[in-house]
């Protein structure tokens, strides 16, 4: 009974900051601070107007799609080497594949902006950003689409190539439908963590910032704060909706392989 | 072979960057110029002037107080949803405990200044009850503020793979145990605890090798005396324009983490033997 209290007490600390948002998203100060003064929509009107943020949003979104993509794709690859195929070295390079996983970001941020300015002597644009952004998010997709192929029965794919049909055909009409949820899943969650990386795109973003680096900038003019906190309450929202989306998506991608559901995306 | 494409985007994107940073390492910054001899200049200075070394010391100390106190608060958590929620239930709780890790980490950052500032959440709720007459200020802008941020930043990380590692004990070992007349504390002390500790120690692995990285809490919540190495890393790249001591740095800081990482399962190795 203590643990059940301790465990909700813990919930609520890990909820504080994320409770406090729309709070104050909503409030009419322009401080950050208690007590609270009056109700106000003024600061997501605000957001609407403002065209440097909007260039930001979209340079973000493209980013994060693009990542969402490739990401899915390296990691259903490496899913499915993992899962259906026996090859020597197995246990090293999947080690290998999954290392940006406890990688430190700025380390990952500074050794890409010397190989993209030093050595190859490009600019950066919102492509040097994406690379780095697939290389973070592939771990996470691994991990995500490897639920998917547990207990996936080769048999299945041999099956439909003895009944003739090629090898692609028979992925494409036998595994990729059980494991469609799965890949959504995966996009999702790449698509979340790109959107929101902030370290990685502020070393390597060119003229144009992506959404975190111009929310930081912001961040040190306490005339915006309100702003920042009516935005950030609107990206809580839409991360919530799209981690339950991506959550109910990975359940019924298990249950179609036939796993029991241990829960949890890592 | 189908493990290629993600296998060679790790190789050109991770370790040649990785071989590039620490070749760079060797060599110097001549105002706008890149000298390409081999020297060991940036790792004397490293070495000679106590500025980096003290960042590296509070580094550390962070990083060992975060994962210590993370690890800490997770196992109960982890215990919790692992040995009291129903099985139904689990998936529920994980997904309530990954959430606000998903959801736009700076204004997370700064919204700990909001909670534990001078003007805010925890002081003046603490004057309105009349626990305190000023605010507290030992929670703003130094390493304690840091250690909380950081802490709450990397709960989930700790709690995963403890869960994990609690989920695959068997459970008829502990019936086992108070068969054979232990109490339930010590059970949990002789069974339980042990079996555990793969997952105790991929938990503190997984937190505090990035922690290492991190500079976006150290400069929204440090202040002037709670500046880390990353912070240092940051400013030789982008402001002081001096790539290669910037990269010896990122390279000693990898160094230290690494070994002490190398350490801590060396002591553990006992109990992650023989488990798969």
């Amino acid at each position: 009974m203590s643990l059940r209290i301790y465990a909700i007490a813990y919930l609520l600390f890990l909820y504080a900051p994320i409770i406090l948002l729309p709070i104050f998203a909503f409030n009419d100060a322009t401080i950050i601070a208690f007590p609270l003064s009056g109700f106000t929509t003024n600061w997501f009107a605000e957001l609407a107007t403002n065209k440097s943020l909007h260039a930001a949003v979209e340079n973000s979104l493209f980013i994060a799609v693009i990542t969402a993509l490739l990401s899915t794709w390296l990691g259903l690859c490496a899913a499915r080497a993992g899962a259906m195929h026996q090859f020597p070295l197995k246990a090293g390079i999947m080690g290998f594949i999954m290392l940006p996983l406890v990688l430190p970001e700025i380390i990952v941020a500074v050794s890409l902006l010397v190989v993209v300015v030093q050595v190859l002597e490009l600019g950066m644009s919102n492509w040097t950003i994406i690379a780095a952004h697939v290389l973070i998010c592939t771990p996470f997709c691994i991990a995500i689409l490897n639920g998917a192929f547990q207990n996936l029965d080769p048999s299945l794919e041999e099956a439909a190539m003895d009944l003739g049909e090629s090898r692609f055909s028979a992925f494409r009409l036998v595994t990729l439908p059980l494991v469609m949820p799965g890949i959504i899943a995966s996009m999702l969650i790449a698509f979340t963590i790109s959107l929101d990386e902030f370290i990685i795109a502020f070393f390597l973003s060119g003229s144009s910032p992506t959404m975190p680096v111009y929310i930081w900038g912001l961040l040190r003019f306490p005339a915006s704060l309100p702003v920042v906190m009516a935005l950030g309450t609107i990206l809580v929202a839409m991360s919530i909706i799209l981690l339950t989306i991506a959550e109910l998506l990975r359940r019924r991608g298990m249950a179609r392989a036939g796993v029991k559901d241990k829960g949890g995306f890592l | 072979m189908i493990v290629s494409p993600p296998f060679l985007y790790a190789l050109l994107l991770m370790a040649c960057p990785l071989l590039a940073i620490f070749l760079f390492s060797f060599w110097t910054q001549d105002f706008m110029t890149l000298d390409t001899s081999f020297t060991l200049d940036n790792y004397r200075e490293i070495v000679e002037k106590p500025i980096y070394g003290a960042l590296l010391q509070r580094s550390l100390y962070v990083s060992s107080c975060v994962t210590f106190v993370t690890v800490m608060l997770a196992f109960p958590v982890a215990y919790f949803v692992s040995f009291h929620v129903r099985p139904d239930r689990k998936s529920l709780w994980l997904f309530l405990i990954t959430i606000p890790f998903w959801t736009s980490y700076l204004i997370r950052v700064f919204l700990w200044k909001v909670i534990l500032g001078y003007n805010g959440v925890i002081n003046t709720g603490l004057i309105n009850v009349g626990l305190i007459d000023e605010p507290l200020t030992f929670i703003l802008y130094n390493v304690n503020a840091v250690i909380i941020t950081l802490a709450h930043a990397f709960a989930p990380f700790a709690i995963l793979p403890i869960f994990v590692a609690l989920e695959k004990i068997d459970r008829s070992l502990l019936e086992a145990s108070q068969d054979l007349g232990e109490s339930k504390f010590m059970t949990f002390l002789r069974v339980t605890l042990p079996l555990s500790m793969p997952g105790v120690v991929g938990a503190v692995l997984i937190v505090f090798i990035p922690t290492i990285g991190d500079y976006v809490t150290p400069e929204l919540m440090g202040g002037a005396g709670g500046k880390l190495v990353a912070n240092m890393i940051q400013t030789q790249f982008l402001a002081l324009n001096n790539a290669p001591l910037g990269a010896a740095l990122a390279i000693v800081a990898m160094l230290c983490v690494t070994v002490i990482s190398v350490i801590f399962v060396l002591i553990n190795r006992r109990w992650l033997k023989g488990r798969s």
